[in-house]
């Protein structure tokens, strides 16, 4: 350890990155120069400064050479700044006398010119050598990590990852804004590409959560507020009423037989419209928790305040509470895996397809439901008009690689329109024609059930669909829909009559995917699915420590991946529950008590309401334990008696001095 | 009274005549006070379009610049093409300097200049949104209730800019025409290119493009085409009795301007709305409809 008097003696290392750096940068000239700077016993450049060997040099030089600070420049801190910190620790030195800068991502990568990138590289090693001089010792804190789990979101990746930490002994907390847990996949008929029942593989799936003594199930409930920190959440749930008791409801479904409407009036969410339910309902029959549900919006005593309530007089439980309000409730956990999912593409917004026009063209949720055996139909292949179609044509890619709506691809229509085509032909006998730009089967399974739909007899088509209308053109058409398409294997346009369409919708963010960003704090990519911290090496961490992603809120998966990384998005919590604690990093702010005002400009400024104002002594008071470091305070302050750790201000400017000095 | 600058652009003085006609006169009746551009040029249409994007936009914006220099009027361009490259000439200003330069250099020449302030309208927008359907019900002497009527919109008007109406399925004539009394004809192809100038160079396949549209609008019951474009109404017009050949069908339709309609309904004399001008007269339309209907 450095004291007050001690001679200041620092080491700088310039990495070569391999050629990433060392290509543009002239790494030799930059380390030469940073031998020739004040306190600066010695400089040197190494090929992998990350590597073993590399780190080993760091801390052999600190013992040979005595050094007491330590300059690295190579990439981006947020990637090595703890390797670098670790292996100055490991030389017994504090890990916060060594500072890194990034002369890859600020350097070499942004810039072509060799002699100017070198000449940056020159003025920003000579003021990260200013400023590590005046670096202070600061040691890290530890917090206790709350072993709860909250998982929001009660779809397969939900359901996965809260049964993995429950079965591991951990307490967690299921949150599901809809009446029963399941997600889009309790639509499903069946699964790719083996053709197994959803609904059997997710049920007990479903059955167990609800039973499982670790975990407590919320439904109808929504995250309405975030606040602390990794291992110590408090998040602030709201619970819309279901007007069930549900502690009293069996599920007998009495109250349904006996509403006042004889027959459903109302759309059934669950399965899109295709059938009617009554304001009093239950979702599917396998509907977890397996309780009823009262519509404000369509039953009468709700809406009017008049209603004979014959619903009430057949619950023998008297279960049912029509003065049930909003009820909000804290929890306190650890970490949160957030898999809220996804939306299916609207198609509205392609209006060329004749979704909404034609009323025999479907979404592919639609035939999901519509080949279900429990569905609207039994699984009867009947057109809204009551027909059933000799010919159907299945358009993939809606909503998606398309520069006018989605550019992505959604990753899952491939495979479940070859599933609908399978299930349709099966169920109705027609001739099926699927029309798709490439065919995205790579999974295991997935292109051989593609060459077995081709054996089976179903129609590909290669070729993006132009529209789909009603305008015939010869006998065979009169009273069909047409796809019009470009059959660019054939190489011309063809007009193919069909009776029914189906359109693969993609896969998108939900529309409230800004808001809950923002509530999580965690970051978007650009088409507005949840950020991962990295692409390939922290694909369920986000930047927000204790946060973690699961399932297609992240992005467009299948089950299969769906449920891995909903395993993974476990074990991080695990690993971090049984850790034990938190470091947390020391950048916090602290006020200099004797220059406070106590004017309380900071107290309003902070966003995680870590300061606070010691009314005895009239003068602000940071909470360590809240603070994030994000340095609002410091600038606000109009006395300058806030100081930040690590961005002191003599630090920043001894930094700024020195790279102004350069040249 | 509502004023606007008029833009007739080359059609409305020639071939489409008809719609100029009818254009003034229903105007004038629904208390719209139009001025002509004076010393208009050609809007250069989508051919020097095709060619040479700077000189086109040059052309078209020294209309803009004229419009501006005189008025603060939107003006208003009845042919779909004239709508469009006018339009087209605003959005490029804005969106690429490269015209820009050029395009100010040019008019500086002739001692103009265009700050961007004018705004291009069709007469179909103006009439829904500025006159409003309620107004036009009112001044309606002879309702063409019973006429089925299809609405044909053509490319332009809506692609590749939709400022008033939906891309694929606009509804805007729809609306006016059912304000006359008419009845509605839907069909899947209201905004099926008709040709456009292929039924020039490349006769059969324009034709063929002709057929579609006709043939379409009669499976579907239509007794009248209701158009906005004079390229349009002069394709669909003009070929019927070669395409009827070819295909050894009935495709005679009339074809009529959106504003002869509307003229009709607002009890205007035929002739002030160019209906002598017709090809396919407009009265050969089914004598069970004339009974009841002014045409």
């Amino acid at each position: 350890m450095t004291g007050p008097h001690e001679e200041v003696r620092i080491g700088v290392y310039i990495c070569h990155c391999g050629s990433n750096i060392a290509a543009t940068i002239d790494v030799g000239a930059v380390s030469k120069y940073a031998a020739t700077l004040p306190s600066v016993a010695l400089a040197r450049d190494y090929k992998y400064m990350c590597s073993d060997p590399g780190q080993e040099l760091i801390q052999k030089d600190i013992q040979e050479y005595k050094l007491n600070r330590v300059v690295v420049a190579a990439c981006s801190p947020l990637l090595h700044e703890p390797t670098f910190r670790n292996a100055t620790a490991r030389a017994g030195l504090n890990p916060f006398f060594c500072h890194m800068i990034n002369i890859r991502e600020h350097g070499s990568w942004v810039h072509e010119d060799q002699v100017q990138a070198t000449a940056k590289a020159k003025a920003m090693v000579r003021g990260a050598v200013g400023r590590v001089a005046l670096h202070k010792a600061l040691e890290k804190r530890k917090a206790p990590v709350n072993p709860q789990v909250l998982v929001v979101g009660g779809g397969i990746a939900g359901i996965q990852a809260a049964l993995t930490l429950a079965n591991a002994g951990k307490k967690v907390h299921l949150v599901e804004r809809q009446p029963t847990i399941g997600g889009h996949m309790a639509q499903f008929d069946k699964t790719f590409p083996t053709l197994d029942c959803a609904a059997c593989i997710l049920t007990p799936k479903m059955s167990q959560v609800n039973q499982h003594p670790n975990i407590k199930l919320m439904t109808m409930t929504e995250v309405v507020k975030v606040d602390g920190y990794v291992g110590n959440f408090q998040v602030t749930v709201r619970k819309k009423p279901r007007y069930i008791k549900e502690d009293l409801c069996v599920g007998c479904l009495d109250c349904i037989e006996a509403c006042v409407f004889k027959e459903g009036k109302f759309e059934d969410d669950f399965n899109l419209g295709l059938n009617k339910r009554k304001p009093v309902y239950i979702p599917f029959p396998q509907a977890t928790p397996k309780l009823v549900v009262i519509d404000p919006e369509s039953c009468l005593q709700l809406m009017k305040g008049k209603c004979k309530q014959s619903c009430v007089a057949a619950c023998e439980r008297a279960a049912i509470d029509f003065s049930q309000k909003p009820m909000e409730e804290v929890l306190t956990v650890g970490s949160i895996i957030v898999a809220t999912g996804f939306k299916a593409f609207d198609p509205a917004r392609t209006p060329y397809y004749g979704y909404g026009v034609y009323p025999n063209v479907y979404t592919a949720l639609e035939i999901e439901r519509l080949v279900n055996a429990s569905g609207p139909t039994g699984g009867d292949i009947v057109l809204r008009d009551g027909r059933r179609p000799s010919a159907i044509g299945i358009i993939h890619c809606v909503g998606s690689r398309d520069h006018r709506t989605n550019r992505w691809c959604s990753r899952v229509c491939c495979m479940y329109s070859m599933k609908l085509a399978h299930l349709l032909k099966e169920h109705s006998g027609a001739e099926i024609y699927n029309f798709y730009i490439d065919i995205r089967a790579p999974g295991k399974g997935y292109e051989e059930f593609y060459e077995r739909l081709l054996e089976e007899g179903v129609h590909f088509i290669r070729g993006r669909v132009a529209g789909v209308n009603d305008w015939a053109v010869t006998k065979e058409e009169e009273g069909r829909l047409v796809i019009r398409v470009e059959d660019s294997l054939a190489g011309f346009v063809r007009r193919i009559p069909v009776d029914m369409v189906v359109l693969s919708t993609g896969l998108e963010p939900h529309a409230d995917a800004q808001e809950v960003r923002r509530m999580f704090n965690i970051s978007c990519s650009g088409e507005g699915f949840f950020l991962e911290r990295h692409p390939k090496l922290a694909p369920v961490n986000t930047n927000t420590d204790g946060i973690f992603l699961a399932g297609c809120c992240q992005g467009p998966k299948d089950i299969p991946d769906s449920v891995a990384q909903a395993g993974a998005a476990a074990a991080e919590a695990l690993a971090l529950i049984d850790h034990g604690y938190v470091e947390m990093e020391p950048m916090t702010s602290y006020v200099v008590s004797d220059d406070c005002s106590g004017c309380k400009t900071c107290l309003n400024m902070c966003p995680y309401n870590a300061i606070s104002r010691d009314e005895e002594k009239g003068v602000a008071v940071i909470n360590e334990a809240l603070c994030k470091g994000c340095g609002v305070c410091v600038s606000a302050c109009p006395s300058g008696s806030i100081v930040q750790n690590l961005f002191e201000d003599k630090e920043i400017f001894r930094e700024i001095e020195e790279v102004l000095a350069y040249g | 009274m509502k004023k606007y600058s008029y833009f007739p652009g080359c059609s409305l003085k020639g071939l489409g005549r008809a719609y100029e006609e009818s254009f003034l006169a229903v105007c004038k009746a629904l208390n719209i006070e139009l001025k002509e551009l004076e010393d208009w040029n050609c809007c250069g249409a989508t051919a020097y379009m095709a060619i040479d994007e700077h000189h086109a936009v040059a052309l078209a914006t020294r209309d803009l610049a004229l419009a501006e220099m005189n008025s603060t009027e939107d003006l208003l361009a009845p042919c779909a093409g004239c709508y469009l490259v006018l339009n087209k000439a605003n959005k490029y200003l804005a969106k690429y300097p490269r015209i820009g330069g050029t395009v100010r250099q040019a008019l500086a020449e002739e001692g103009l200049k265009y700050e961007g302030r004018i705004k291009v309208r069709h007469p179909l927008e103006v009439l829904l949104n500025d006159v409003g359907l309620e107004a036009i019900q009112q001044k309606i002497k002879s309702s063409l209730r019973g006429l089925k009527v299809a609405p044909y919109y053509g490319c332009q008007i809506v692609r590749p800019y939709a400022v008033f109406d939906d891309q694929y399925n606009p509804t805007s004539m729809d609306k006016l025409i059912e304000a006359t009394g008419a009845k509605v004809v839907e069909f899947a192809l209201k905004t099926k290119c008709c040709g456009g100038s292929l039924t020039g160079t490349l006769a059969k396949v324009g034709q063929e493009m002709c057929f579609n549209l006709l043939h379409e609008m009669k499976r579907r019951g239509a007794q009248v085409v209701a158009t906005a474009c004079p390229l349009c109404q002069f394709n669909l017009e003009v070929y019927q009795r070669e395409i009827a050949a070819r295909h050894k069908e009935d495709v005679r339709l009339p074809i009529l301007y959106f504003t002869q309609l509307i003229g009709l309904a607002l009890g205007l004399p035929k002739k002030a709305l160019g209906l002598q001008r017709q090809i396919v007269a407009a009265d050969r339309i089914p004598a069970e409809c004339r009974a009841e209907n002014p045409i």
